[in-house]
């Protein structure tokens, strides 16, 4: 019997994995794109499974909210990455050290 | 419930959402001409909702409580006071942009209406009373606020800045929404007194989780330690009107945020959150005060001053309080005041060719030729320290009288310890604009409205601020006091 406990650890998992893509990824930054989506998606999933094993619609509906946001993110962040390449070329995340720090 | 009360409470996010709408469609059809008055009807929109704000502050109070829209929403006095700092900040900061970028002819008039969406969504943020309400308004103001950040689209600075602004935030969004799944899945309710009433029937490990993540990642957005990393990068690299908008709106939108939910839903459960911010504040005040004194660059180290100042609101976060509160939100105003002043005196240092001087070096030796700006800058950098005959004093003063009214006699006394070590880079300004043999050529004029908008922050500033300390102190206490009318 697959469980509410089960659901909590996927999406652990996947939260996990998603931070760990932002953070240990040295090649480029699209794959940082993707590692956010990852996050957004983990949520996704406790949200839906929150919502139906305690019979209230709210997750759900939080679930839509959260889909949209992350529509609207992924297309500022692509737009972000496509003016930092026409400037300098390159989307590798080793390059992105114009500012010191 | 009727929508004639919930439209009337939320009426500064509407009316700010329409006319930025209308905006939107005024700078598609005219282009780049429309942009000086497209900003002009922006600073007036933001004007007319400040002082709608105004109004919402007494009525708000009582049985009604401003809710709106079955309790998403609150327009209390607590949203109001945050609401009118927003947008007064906003509106000063569209004053003094399009010099700025008017002169590597690269203004549109997109910029207001961003500015716009963003104080909708900064506005949103303060007055959420569901995490629902709370998660929008966040991301309204954040998504905005990465487009602005890489607004020079030929500048590499900022893009990069952007784009480090786009990771980073985007991660902590990540972050409080996994936190704001948790609390909701533990809790069964994403209403802020729902959550607050279940808190109080028990609070289970998974809701400890989840609330320690919403305050990582609300840490995150308001640039405390140890989540600050991203603040120096994006205030050096974004354009500097810009700069001065991060430091200032979004500061006190986050802030708000972060005093709502602290107070409001985890108010009961204040002991398990202490020890984070007061950790926090500590880590923020030392850090910011360490990490500015190498800094060559006047923006980085005015970041790091903002990551300093934050840890002295947190101060006031952490004693729990309603006076706690209070000293935060004075804080909060003084901090704001302080801050546009400082950028832009930024702002008005210019060399004749046009680039802009945001160096150490390039203000050696200001003090001989722009004596006005040079004591302006000063006073503003001795009120950023809090020493005492200004008014950025007072703002250290009552969070610490907070802190040791709550008994965190210790918090108080290594916080002031470490604000000492902040004179010291503060101190470094007078050496070398008053000091040093002058390198840089600096143009002998500033616009009007730099000086206008200066002038009212140095006014503020110095010992005439405190004429304002019982009416701010009167306001800031009748806006603590909305959480206790809530609870």
């Amino acid at each position: 019997m697959i469980g509410i406990e089960h659901y909590i650890v996927v999406s652990a998992i996947l939260f996990v994995l998603g931070v760990l893509g932002i953070f240990l990824n040295r090649k480029n930054i699209i794959v940082i794109l993707m590692a956010i989506e990852l996050i957004l998606l983990s949520v996704n999933l406790q949200l839906v499974a929150f919502s139906a094993f305690l019979g209230d619609l709210v997750g759900q509906v939080f679930a839509m909210f959260v889909l949209t946001v992350a529509a609207g993110e992924a297309a500022v962040g692509l737009a972000i990455l496509v003016i930092y390449f026409r400037g300098r070329g390159t989307i590798a995340v080793d390059d992105v050290d114009r500012l010191k720090g | 419930m009727d929508y004639a009360t919930s439209f009337y409470f939320t009426a500064t996010e509407i009316g700010l959402s329409l006319c930025g709408l209308a905006l939107l469609l005024v700078a598609g059809w005219q282009g780049n001409k429309s942009a000086r008055m497209v900003t002009i009807i922006s600073v007036a929109a933001l004007f007319g909702a400040a002082i709608f704000s105004i109004g919402l502050f007494d009525r708000a109070t009582g049985e009604v409580a401003g809710r709106a829209f079955g309790d998403l929403y609150r327009a209390d006095a607590f949203g109001s006071f945050a609401k009118v700092l927003i947008y007064v900040a906003a509106a000063a900061v569209l004053i003094v942009t399009p010099r700025f970028f008017e002169r590597i002819d690269a203004y549109r008039a997109e910029y207001p209406v961003l500015m716009l969406f963003n104080a909708v969504g900064m506005g949103m943020m303060v007055s959420a009373t569901d995490l629902m309400t709370l998660y929008i308004g966040l991301e309204m103001s954040s998504l905005s606020s990465y487009v602005l950040a890489s607004f020079l689209r030929n500048d590499e600075r900022s893009s990069e800045a952007g784009l480090k602004y786009f990771v980073l935030g985007a991660l902590a969004s990540g972050i409080i929404l996994y936190g704001v799944s948790l609390v909701y899945g533990f809790t069964g309710s994403t209403n802020y007194a729902g959550i607050r009433a279940a808190f109080e029937a028990s609070f289970s490990t998974g809701a400890l989780f989840g609330v320690v993540f919403v305050l990582a990642g609300l840490a995150f957005k308001i640039s405390a330690v140890p989540f600050h990393m991203w603040t120096p990068d994006v205030y050096e690299g974004a354009p500097t009107p810009v700069t001065a908008f991060f430091a200032s709106a979004p500061k006190v939108a986050a802030m708000g945020m972060l005093l709502r939910m602290a107070m409001d839903p985890f108010g009961g459960e204040a002991d398990a959150w202490r020890q984070i911010v007061i950790f926090a504040a500590l880590a923020s005040i030392v850090v910011g005060a360490l990490g500015a004194i190498g800094q060559q660059n006047l923006k980085r180290l005015l970041a790091y001053s903002s990551i300093n100042n934050v840890g002295f609101i947190m101060i006031g976060l952490a004693a729990a309080t309603p006076g706690g509160v209070a000293g935060a939100l004075t804080y909060l105003a003084i901090y704001v005041a302080m801050t546009i002043g400082s950028f832009t005196a930024l702002l008005m240092l210019r060399a004749p060719d046009g680039t802009n001087l945001e160096t150490f070096a390039d203000i050696s030796g200001l003090s001989t030729k722009r004596p006005a700006l040079a004591w302006s800058l000063l006073a503003l950098m001795f009120s950023l320290a809090g020493i005492p005959p200004l008014f950025g004093f007072w703002g250290k003063f009552v969070v610490f009288q907070a802190a040791v009214q709550a008994d965190l006699v210790a918090l108080a006394a290594i916080g002031i310890a470490a604000s000492v070590i902040g004179a010291f880079y503060y101190l470094k300004f007078i050496k070398v604009m008053f000091f040093d043999e002058p390198t840089r050529e600096v143009e002998a004029t500033s616009p009007v409205s730099h000086w206008v908008v200066l002038g009212i922050c140095v006014a503020i500033m110095s010992p005439l601020g405190y004429l304002l300390t019982v009416p701010l102190g009167e306001w800031t206490a009748q806006a603590a006091a909305s959480f206790v009318a809530a609870m």
